[in-house]
């Protein structure tokens, strides 16, 4: 049974189906990811003018809340709401607020005084933006950037808009997703984006440690093997491994991983000839890299960086938006009624 | 408390159907009440006059439900509940005996403490309240605590709450100091090492929102060593809020070799499943975790069956603060006690479980366990429920009594209406002014 | 009921009265930038007449209009497209339909976003009245009076025809 209903793509859709909030990939469907990549397209165009701005959210304010420090993706989601000309907050919670003993609850009631008009939010605790969403003000946005090991959105849309500009269309891409699959939202984000987009198949490679529990259910393979599942990719994307796994027993040493499941030129080209090879960043070169890989002309690391204040403009802009026009909807039936 | 029927005086039930979970259903017949106990009942009791005679028309009259998990928050800050709004919370509930948690603060580990519990209760509560002493000092799970003493002092168990103990070697030692004095020792099976940070069910839900899961594994091999050391030691076992459909079967095969086990399943592991946490509901984080829908199906079959002895409200009554949050800053538990009747019920409507063993696995099995009887009979102590299953209600903040207002389901209709709960005779439920 | 307006007529006098301004003005290579979506027709059309011979630009003004705070973001925007450096250049903005003015408020904004022209010609193909700013067309195909129940519609690109429609119809 059901409790409720109010899973996340209710709470980040109007009622026609816009964007209001963006909190997850789940409940959006392949046209709504496909005007998202589309709007992003338009917003690359402007990154090429002399003046890369336009006067979408002029007068807004966007708060960065980022209750786990992350300068990249802060800094692009910083440079995203400059370029619609909103006015930027930046809130670094992780060493403020929260850790003296303020509840997040507390917090929001506070920046919600400050008249924001939409938050980013990054917090370590799968679930936050959604929280967040369901408790704070109509008419403020709130974009997920990254919770926990749940979802990180923008990072998924700004890979799914890189894979479409090199190839052209999502369907019968074989994509491959190596490494720590267990701990990364992004890994989630994507399977759930290239499953809706239409990709023909979605591998993960990785260690048993590092799969999370009925893993082939979110629509993808599952592959120990990494020269076997290199075979005909299209797309490989590879995921950062992070120290702390080396502890508690879940990987024995950084060079195990490395000689199994590191990508090197050796095992590239065992994928398609025109195999793309991705990277969320920041990379850690020899643990999951080759620097020739990183560098190499199959990487599209840099693309993915340029790809990801184009993505997060549009989304900031189609949430926004969202939002004004939900409530000129609801002051017009008001005013009917 | 005050109450309407001052000892001495009588109450009559006409009509009705009378279940306890020892004799068929009995219908349309009489009960007499008079002193706090059954004075008479049928024939005999409907010869007799009485001071107040309640119709009960379609309702149903059975044993007060007896509730073997149940958190008053006393003693406590008060911010979660006390004595006084759990146990009303309670009768409201249809119940009219719970054990009180050791997990209060300070814990229930000293015979001071219980002896708090049991002033409080005579003094502010409609109902009977047994506590259960922590066995463990602090409910640290390393040192064994006075049991001999909190037994003499009135606990009826002694237990770990829902903490676990800190490795077998303690457990051991814990079951073969309990046995000493025939005490009952009540534990949640949870393996610490595997349940590590985790708050959802390590399944499907918790891969796709990335929630940090507790594996099934972690209440099996819980069960499964603890089943053992009950044999090795033979204390009486009682396993406490089941949520693994494994753990019914080696539960199950225990009781085949003859050990002395008994087992107990919160009603919300038997209504909802992982998936009620699909939108991030914060009210839905409880330990055990919701776990599959295969798991909820085996726990009724459980209860069904009898090898689960008793279903147990597991009433978690929180502030509001502690349950907004994200999932994993949220304390567990919900504020289920008012509801587990009408959750129940809705079971019945449904088919999946028959409402005599409804009724028994809230009376006579949780009884059982406790070495007490739940019986509608002659001589019997006057603790009496009796509820419309016709009737509905909506749980919302006007309705519901606890101070927890987390309830598993609100602002929507659900059948049972608990009209009367006698607790030794004396009206519980509702309550009257002055 | 649905009348056509002759596209012909209506062309012959955009061309004319561009070729007019160009010359008053002494301008030589003008660049031309059509407004999505009819405009970007009509700037192909004209773009040939005119014999010009650098590609046209295209602007989707959708980032500039001034209404997101009421209807939010238009979900099919495209990219603008302007292939040459607009910098001190002479530019012929063409859009369909002109009449509250701010279509055009918007794409002169935008223009300037790409850098700084050295003049801005409006051509428009109907000139419907109505001005909320204080913007005029320098070449209009034909100015036109509507009533309120009367809409009118460019419809191409190929064959390009203008639709008078009546509301109800």
């Amino acid at each position: 049974m059901t409790a409720n209903d109010s899973s996340p793509h209710h709470l980040q859709l109007t009622r026609d189906g816009q964007l209001r909030h963006f909190l997850t990939l789940d409940g959006l469907n392949r046209a709504l990811l496909t005007d998202i990549l589309d709007t992003a397209d338009s917003f690359i165009e402007v990154g090429e003018r002399t003046i890369k701005k336009v006067p979408l959210l002029r007068g807004r304010t966007v708060v960065n809340l980022f209750f786990e420090s992350s300068t990249r993706t802060r800094s692009t989601f910083e440079l995203a709401a400059k370029r619609l000309s909103a006015d930027v907050l930046n809130l670094d919670i992780s060493t403020s607020a929260t850790s003296k003993g303020e509840s997040l609850s507390d917090t929001l009631l506070n920046l919600e005084a400050m008249a924001s008009d939409m938050f980013v939010v990054r917090h370590s605790q799968s679930g936050a933006p959604h929280f967040i969403a369901e408790s704070v003000t109509p008419g403020v946005a709130i974009i997920n950037a990254g919770d926990g090991r749940h979802a990180h959105p923008t990072q998924a849309m700004l890979d799914m808009l890189t894979i479409r500009q090199k190839k052209g269309q999502f369907e019968g891409l074989k994509v491959a997703i190596v490494g720590d699959v267990l701990h990364s939202r992004v890994a989630r984000s994507q399977i759930r984006a290239l499953n809706e987009l239409g990709a023909g198949e979605v591998r993960i490679i990785a260690p048993g440690t590092l799969l999370p529990k009925d893993v082939e259910s979110l629509g993808c393979k599952v592959e120990y093997d990494m020269t076997r599942g290199m075979k005909d990719l299209d797309v490989v994307i590879m995921l950062r491994l992070q120290k702390e796994r080396m502890e508690g027993a879940l990987l024995p040493s950084e060079r195990e991983f490395y000689r199994l499941y590191g990508l090197n030129q050796q095992k590239l080209a065992l994928a398609h000839p025109d195999c793309i090879v991705m990277h969320p960043g920041p990379i850690n070169r020899g643990v999951e890299i080759e620097s020739a890989v990183a560098d190499g002309p199959q990487s599209v690391i840099l693309n993915q960086v340029t790809n990801g204040i184009a993505i997060r403009m549009a989304v900031m802009s189609m949430a926004m938006g969202g939002q004004v026009a939900e409530r000129q909807q609801k002051l017009s039936e008001r005013g009917q009624a | 408390m005050t109450s309407v029927n001052t000892s001495g005086s009588s109450l009559k039930i006409t009509g009705g159907r009378l279940f306890d979970g020892y004799s068929e259903e009995r219908d349309n017949t009489a009960l007499l009440i008079r002193d706090g106990r059954i004075a008479a009942i049928g024939e005999a009791a409907a010869r007799e006059d009485a001071d107040e005679i309640i119709h009960a028309g379609n309702s149903v009259i059975s044993p007060g439900f007896v509730d073997l998990c149940c958190n008053l928050r006393e003693p406590g800050n008060g911010q979660k509940g006390n004595i006084a709004s759990e146990t009303l919370a309670a009768a409201h509930g249809g119940f009219t005996t719970v054990c009180a948690s050791p997990e209060t603060s300070p814990v229930n580990d000293s015979s001071a403490v219980t002896h708090l519990i049991r002033d409080g209760a005579a003094s502010r509560s409609p109902i009977r309240v047994l506590p259960v002493g922590a066995i463990t000092r602090g409910l640290e799970g390393d040192l064994l605590s006075d049991m001999a003493g909190l037994a003499a002092a009135g606990c009826v168990a002694v237990g770990n709450g829902s903490r676990g103990v800190r490795n077998a070697r303690i457990l051991r030692r814990c079951m073969a100091y309990a046995q000493t004095f025939g005490l009952t020792v009540m534990f949640s099976p949870e393996n610490q090492a595997l349940a590590a940070d985790g708050y959802a069910h390590d399944g499907l839900v918790t891969s796709r929102l990335g929630l940090l899961g507790i594996p099934e594994v972690a209440e099996t091999a819980a069960v499964m060593e603890m089943l053992l050391l009950a044999e090795e030691t033979g204390v009486r076992l009682h396993l406490s809020q089941l949520s693994c459909g494994r753990s019914v079967e080696m539960l199950r095969d225990a009781r085949r070799r003859g050990i002395a086990v008994t087992a107990d399943v919160a009603l919300h592991q038997l209504v909802f499943t992982e998936d009620a946490l699909a939108g991030f509901d914060s009210r839905f984080h409880v330990r055990p975790p919701l776990r599959s829908e295969s798991d909820r199906k085996a726990l009724i079959a459980g209860v069904r069956d009898g090898v689960i002895d008793a279903i147990v409200s597991q009433h978690q009554p929180h502030d509001t603060a502690a349950k907004q949050a994200p999932m994993a800053a949220t304390e567990p538990g919900l504020s289920s006690i008012e509801s587990v009747l009408s959750l129940g019920l809705e079971l019945v409507e449904m088919n999946e479980l028959a409402l005599p063993d409804l009724i028994r696995a809230l009376t006579t099995g949780p009884a059982a366990v406790l070495g007490r009887t739940a019986r509608l009979e002659e001589g019997e102590t006057a603790d009496i429920c009796l509820f419309d299953p016709d009737a509905f209600w909506t749980p919302d903040s006007k309705t519901l009594v606890s101070a927890g207002r987390h309830a598993p389901v609100t602002h929507r209709e659900l059948p049972g209406v608990v009209r009367l709960t006698l607790s030794e005779g004396r009206k519980a439920w509702p309550q009257t002014a002055g | 009921m649905t009348a056509l307006l002759d596209i012909d007529q209506l062309l012959d006098q955009m061309e004319g009265g561009l070729r007019q301004v160009l010359e008053q003005r002494g301008i030589e290579s003008p660049v031309l930038i059509g407004i999505r979506t009819g405009g970007v027709w009509l700037a192909d059309v004209l773009s040939k007449r005119l014999g010009t011979e650098e590609p046209f630009g295209e602007l989707d003004i959708s980032f500039y209009r001034d209404d997101f705070s009421r209807i939010g973001l238009n979900p099919r925007v495209k990219p603008s497209s302007l292939p040459f450096d607009t910098e001190g250049r002479d530019i012929i903005l063409i859009d369909d339909v002109i009449m509250s003015g701010r279509t055009i408020r918007a794409a002169m904004n935008e223009i300037f976003d790409y850098g700084r022209p050295a003049s801005i010609i409006l051509a428009t193909l109907i000139d419907l009245g109505a001005r909320e700013l204080p913007i005029q067309p320098d070449v209009t195909g034909r100015a036109l009076a509507l009533e309120s129940h009367q809409r009118v519609k460019l419809r191409g690109p190929d064959p390009l025809r203008v639709e008078l429609q009546e509301a109800g119809q």
